[in-house]
């Protein structure tokens, strides 16, 4: 039986191509792939991401617990604005890469990976022993749609009615439109200007076909999982599961920037700060191809006979006409500009390591 | 889907058209519906001999890479070079200007083991 987001019908009156994506019945795509991503790019797109998982965390003592259980700081944000951050089990291994979002000290959001959403709350759950806390699941009470693209912005500030302006990176606002309550973050998984909106799953429908009456004179457009993927790999942002999992550590990951070991404890610092004394083994980076051939999630990266590497996402980049991907390489070989063999298929394939262009 | 009266077609999705000998292949207006937005072509190279059932190119979309089977054996004669240049072509026009190689048929006999258009019409349904 696989799951369905509160705006599963919409999708299908849509024409989408609904795909199984991790025991989820998502749209992969409406009207193709490197057309979405385009209309992402360069106009904006509504995309249906209800799958992921919300654990409201409340309580006295929420702050603290937070704290220990993420790597990165608290400290770093106010009441209304949200952190990116990894969370480790003690040898490190990450456990999710989430945002939490801060509504005041006694009460947090963490958005987490659909493919983690009962793990997460499992681990949450059992690490609350000792804390004063409430761990509770409420992702099958609400959905989350998120309206990214250059003209995301004004086609939600007309729906809401107010400007964005004043709505930095990374906060949130909590609203209220005709008894809907909605929170309004400006997050995204897509690299450019774009909100993420939670709101409860019996207002999904009239959100997403509000934003698509508002965004008819944009050229908004529905956009489905294919051209999600393509978007963040563009950008270099990670899938849990494919870039990160519980054998990899955030500094392997290069996430180690979401990191900080000034915070006086969290769950798997220990274990972290001695791989930073001693030094990564290996390395995330990001491959652009030289050819036409796509590197995907399992290639090898040989150099003559030896594997030194390992793709762990790859896809054909609408935006550079490129194959790109993202490898973990053994770090002496993880440097800027150098080009490294893929084994696609048998062939080998040349590319280059480059910098992310965000 | 769209299924073309005068061609064979193969249980992989492969059709050919045939004339004096020379077999044209593609992909069927289904395969291209499956995969998606075309990016990538790899064609056998002129002159390579193929034999019938054997992967012998691949198409790759943007999710997935795609192996193409030789529908019958032969020496391959043309290539389609515009495909490489322009993957696109197959989603576009795949039994038109999407046609990928063409074989010069070792044995036309194989032909009688391809489908017929009403046969893999059924194979769909």
């Amino acid at each position: 039986m696989l799951n369905k987001t509160p705006l599963y019908q919409k999708h299908v009156e849509l024409g989408a191509l609904m795909v199984d994506f991790h025991g989820w019945l998502m749209p992969l795509q409406y009207e193709g792939i490197v057309a979405e991503h385009q209309t992402v790019r360069n106009k904006a797109g509504l995309f249906d991401v209800s799958h992921m998982g919300v654990v409201e965390v409340l309580g006295q003592s929420a702050y603290p617990f937070v704290q220990k259980l993420i790597c990165n700081n608290l400290d770093k944000i106010q009441p209304g604005g949200a952190i990116y951050t990894p969370m480790c089990l003690e040898t490190g291994g990450i456990i999710d890469d989430l945002i939490v979002y801060q509504l005041n000290r006694e009460k947090f959001l963490f958005v987490v990976n659909s493919t983690n959403r009962e793990k997460d709350f499992q681990w949450a759950q059992k690490q609350a022993a000792g804390y004063q806390v409430k761990v509770t699941d409420i992702s099958d009470s609400v959905a989350i749609v998120a309206i990214q693209g250059p003209k995301a912005a004004i086609v939600l500030e007309g729906l809401l009615r107010r400007e964005l302006d004043s709505l930095a990176r990374f906060h949130f606002l909590e609203m209220d439109i005709a008894d809907r309550k909605l929170i309004v973050a400006r997050t995204g998984y897509t690299g450019e200007e774009g909100f993420e909106i939670i709101i409860q799953k019996e207002d999904a429908f009239w959100l997403w076909q509000r934003l698509g009456e508002f965004g008819q004179d944009f050229g908004v457009r529905p956009i489905g999982l294919g051209a999600r993927d393509t978007l963040r790999l563009e950008k270099g942002y990670l899938l849990y599961g494919n870039d990160i999992n519980e054998d990899t550590t955030p500094l392997e990951a290069g996430i180690g920037w979401a990191v900080d070991f000034s915070k006086e404890d969290f769950i798997g610092k220990t274990a972290l700060a001695k791989q930073k004394q001693e030094g990564i083994k290996r390395k995330l980076v990001f491959l652009e191809t030289i050819g036409r051939a796509i590197p995907r999630s399992g290639c090898q990266i040989k150099k003559e006979a030896e594997v030194i590497g390992i793709v762990t996402s790859g896809t054909f980049s609408p935006s550079r006409k490129k194959g790109i991907a993202l490898a973990y390489l053994e770090a002496q070989y993880a440097v800027l500009e150098k080009i490294i063999i893929i084994d696609i298929r048998g062939k080998e394939s040349a590319a280059k390591i480059v910098k992310v262009r965000r | 889907m769209n299924v073309l009266e005068n061609l064979h077609y193969t249980k992989t999705h492969e059709w050919v058209k045939e004339h004096k000998n020379i077999a044209r292949v593609g992909i069927s207006d289904f395969a291209q519906h499956e995969l998606t937005d075309i990016v990538f072509v790899e064609l056998p190279s002129k002159g390579a001999e193929l034999t019938a059932g054997k992967q012998c190119a691949v198409v790759e979309s943007v999710k997935t890479a795609s192996d193409i089977y030789a529908p019958v054996s032969g020496k391959v004669v043309r290539i389609n070079d515009k495909v490489a240049d322009a993957p696109e072509l197959l989603n576009h026009d795949p039994y038109g200007d999407g046609w990928l190689f063409e074989i010069e048929m070792s044995n036309a006999q194989e032909l009688n083991n391809l489908l017929s258009a009403g046969e893999y019409q059924q194979l769909m349904a």
